[in-house]
């Protein structure tokens, strides 16, 4: 396939550097102020090292890379919530003009999940957004396997930095400003950690899940979100004394999302710890599936936009 | 008080010899000296043998009692009047026999506990959530007037838990606490 990749952060280059390992073609490589274009493949290496010596990814617009002659449009700009634009209209545009979309960026699937599947259904083109959610771990396509309806729930850690916060917390019987700060070093939290720390992130992705299972009806503002920045040390001691950790747990079901810290099993499997995520996918004929690993990072998401492209049916 | 063999503790309802049988029974007692003493001395009026009383130190319940746990023996036929017994002499009883409440969770409350009066919420968990609070561990680090965290350990009804959380979830909005609930559901 041809990918049009809008974004190149951490994912957007990710995808760019790995579609040729999958198969696929790079056509268009944008950021927020110029773009490589390119209708019989872009140099993705000398791109990619324009972009590291803080040149310009190459002599286009932006805004030209949706002209160019594409199969599928890589989403992989800023999330943003509300109107979740611009990769709203980023998604629209490539629908309009019947060619697929794979989505890194949550907002469009969580804030306007239905006018994006009206958009689909209108479309000779189709959308997928794995990267949404859990990074590398295949979550909405284990769902998709199991088949939306027969899953009554998801529940689980899908905040890396909230949950190393915590495990550090637990481990090292210290506060959460001193936690915080030490992640920060350690690059594991950003400079502002508002949306990780406070549940918004996660709530994100379980609103899309939410979305999965019910096909629909959930935005951020239905969900019922709490952070993790009122937590101080002795209630994770407390926690302790009774076999018991605390972690930033989600919960989708179709009747609601709610994301906050609760008590676990401290060696139960959602306890996970660092960095890690895990989801537990509740089904009705076959128990609960786990599935851990990475929730973040640009390979690690990379690669769930590239098994998005290779379940694209062709054009 | 607190090195009572416990060996029962875990199957208090077991058949004994002698056509009598083992019970537990839970009180609260005020912390006054010689009030255990007082307390038990129905039992053995009415013809009950104390087997053994576990009392944690430290526990103290929303109104300021103590939580005691007895078990005892006595013939079938004369468990309700020691019951009574018990309750006749003022002794507060909270559970008896087998009535054993179906579920058990723990809470942890973050917030300004003392300042929002502690034993207060603690009253309202039990009213409002119709729950038992069975034990409380309190975490002061930086004293009183400072952010702590308790830990409480509640007994609900069978299948009342999500109700009783969600209870408590008002409570805690109402007095700007902090709720940490268990994770209800799935294999946790
Ligand atoms: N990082 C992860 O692990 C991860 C995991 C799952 C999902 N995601 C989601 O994937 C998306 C990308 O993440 P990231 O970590 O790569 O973010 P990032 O490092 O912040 O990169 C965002 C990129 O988007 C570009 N951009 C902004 N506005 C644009 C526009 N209007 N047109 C074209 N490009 C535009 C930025 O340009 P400049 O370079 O010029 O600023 C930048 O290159 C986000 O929505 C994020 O939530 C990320």
């Amino acid at each position: 396939m041809r990918l049009a990749i809008l974004g190149a952060g951490d994912v957007g280059r990710s995808v760019a550097d790995l579609a040729g390992e999958y198969g696929h073609e790079v056509v268009a490589l944008a950021d927020s102020t110029s773009a490589a274009i390119d209708p019989d493949g872009i140099g993705v290496e000398a791109a990619l090292e324009r972009k590291a010596g803080d040149e310009a990814l190459g002599t286009a617009d932006p805004e030209d890379v949706l002209e160019t002659e594409y199969d599928v449009l890589v989403e992989a700009t800023p999330t943003t919530l509300g109107d979740a634009e611009p990769g709203f209209s980023h998604v629209r545009r490539a629908l309009e003009a019947d060619r697929h979309a794979v989505l890194a960026n949550k907002g469009p699937v969580a804030e306007r999940y239905e006018e994006l599947r009206a958009l689909e259904a209108d479309s000779a083109g189709s959308i997928r957004f794995e990267a949404t959610v859990g990074g590398a771990i295949p979550v909405l396509s284990t769902i998709e396997d199991c088949t939306p309806q027969s899953v009554t729930a998801v529940r689980g850690v899908l905040n890396g930095t909230a949950n190393f916060i915590l495990t550090r917390m637990a481990a090292e019987g210290l506060d959460y400003e001193h936690v915080l700060a030490e992640a920060q070093d350690l690059g594991v939290a950003e400079a502002d950690p508002t949306f990780d720390v406070d549940g918004t992130d996660a709530a994100l992705k379980f609103v899309i899940l939410a979305n999965v299972l019910a096909d629909g009806g959930f935005a951020l503002e239905d969900a019922a979100v709490e952070g993790i920045q009122s937590i101080p040390g002795s209630a994770l001691d407390l926690a302790a004394e009774d076999g018991r950790t605390i972690r930033l747990i989600g919960e989708a079901t179709r009747d609601g999302v709610r994301v906050g810290p609760r008590l676990v099993p401290e060696n139960g499997a959602l306890a996970v710890t660092g960095t890690r995520n895990i989801v537990q996918i509740e089904t009705r004929n076959a128990g609960s599936l786990h599935s851990s690993g990475r929730g973040a990072g640009g390979p690690e998401t990379a690669t769930a936009v590239l098994s998005d492209v290779g379940r694209l049916p062709p054009l | 008080m607190g090195d009572a063999p416990d060996s029962d503790a875990d199957e208090p309802d077991a058949e004994t010899d002698g056509g009598v049988r083992a019970y537990t029974v839970r009180l609260e007692l005020v912390d006054e000296p010689g009030e255990l003493l007082r307390a038990l001395a129905p039992v053995a009026d009415n013809g009950g043998n104390l087997l053994s009383i576990h009392h944690q130190r430290g526990n103290i319940t929303p109104r300021g009692h103590i939580p005691v746990e007895v078990d005892l023996e006595c013939p079938p036929d004369r468990f309700d009047d020691i019951v009574d017994a018990l309750r006749d002499a003022g002794v507060n009883v909270i559970q008896a026999g087998e009535e054993h409440y179906g579920e058990e969770v723990s809470v942890v409350l973050v917030g300004n506990l003392v300042e929002t009066d502690l034993s207060n919420t603690l009253s309202r968990i039990e009213d409002e959530a119709d729950a038992v609070v069975q034990d409380l561990s309190l975490a002061a680090p930086e004293g009183t007037d400072g952010i702590s965290s308790a830990r409480a350990r509640l007994a609900i009804d069978s299948g009342r838990s999500e109700e009783a959380l969600a209870a408590i979830r008002s409570i805690g909005s109402d007095k700007e606490l902090t709720v940490v609930e268990p994770l209800l559901g799935g294999e946790a």
